[in-house]
């Protein structure tokens, strides 16, 4: 099953709802490709909707990690919502969960961006 | 009580991205069939993902003159779970700790880490050329009947 990326914004910040698995090939590619998009429209407040990510292997994880520290690099900020439970319980054994800043509350995660 | 074979079924397959997927969902459906929990399930075809991306990947290198070998065995213990690359070699010392703090942001790194979390042991072996990753779940309890 591929990942498909659907993009909102709300109070100047950028949604990402991404849908499907994170893994080597296509989803992190995708994954890859919304950043950079994103970036280069000058959208540095980005928050990625995790909800209907069913699944993540070491590459999704790698991608991850790769959005954030380009977001990061970019002067920007990228912050996680909605993990599921596996998700979660990979960022807690990868030491992952305290690197991101992760949100179960999109209206409050929206806020949470400096604006 | 000695450890008797109750199912095998064994693979070569091209080093392709459509291998990985097919191991996976070979590991998941061999697991579910051995009996193992639905909390254990999904760990083991993510182990079984992660060491097929290494052969196929970093093994073979997507070489098209090259396969990867798997087999799916169940004894009354254990599921055990071997895939073959014939790369370089793998030498899993060198494998940096991903949860260092200086790699905890490296953008790769974290396949075999994922593989000694979900499995109960994992062995490798060099096989001249190429890596045997043994993965092995034990069945805990044992499996009533049996």
């Amino acid at each position: 099953m591929s990942m498909k990326v659907s993009t909102r914004q709300v109070d100047g910040i950028t949604i990402l709802d991404l849908s499907g698995r994170i893994t080597l090939g296509e989803g992190s590619v995708v994954l890859r490709d919304a950043i950079r998009d994103q970036l280069a429209k000058g959208n540095k407040s980005i928050l990625l909707n995790l909800g209907d990510v069913s699944y993540i292997d070491s590459s999704g994880i790698g991608e991850l990690v790769s959005s954030f520290t380009t977001v990061k690099n970019a002067g920007g900020e990228l912050k996680l919502l909605n993990l599921t439970k596996k998700v979660h319980d990979l960022l807690q054994i990868t030491k992952l969960y305290t690197v991101f800043d992760v949100k179960d509350d999109e209206a409050s995660a929206v806020a949470s961006f400096t604006k | 009580m000695a450890d008797s074979t109750t199912s095998r079924v064994s693979f070569t397959l091209d080093s392709t991205l459509d291998t990985v997927n097919r191991l996976e969902s070979e590991a998941e459906q061999f697991a579910h069939r051995a009996g193992f929990s639905e909390d254990d399930i999904p760990n083991i075809a993510m182990a079984v993902r992660e060491a097929a991306v290494n052969a196929v990947l970093h093994g073979n290198n997507y070489g098209t003159d090259k396969h990867v070998s798997a087999s799916f065995e169940t004894t009354s213990s254990d599921l055990v779970i071997k895939i073959a690359d014939q790369g370089p070699g793998l030498d899993p010392e060198t494998i940096p700790d991903p949860l260092a703090p200086e790699n905890i942001l490296r953008g790769s790194g974290r396949g075999i880490f994922l593989i000694r979390a979900f499995m109960d042991e994992v062995h490798f072996r060099q096989t001249h050329p190429g890596t045997e990753l043994t993965l092995i779940k034990h069945r805990t309890p044992a499996p009533a009947g049996n």
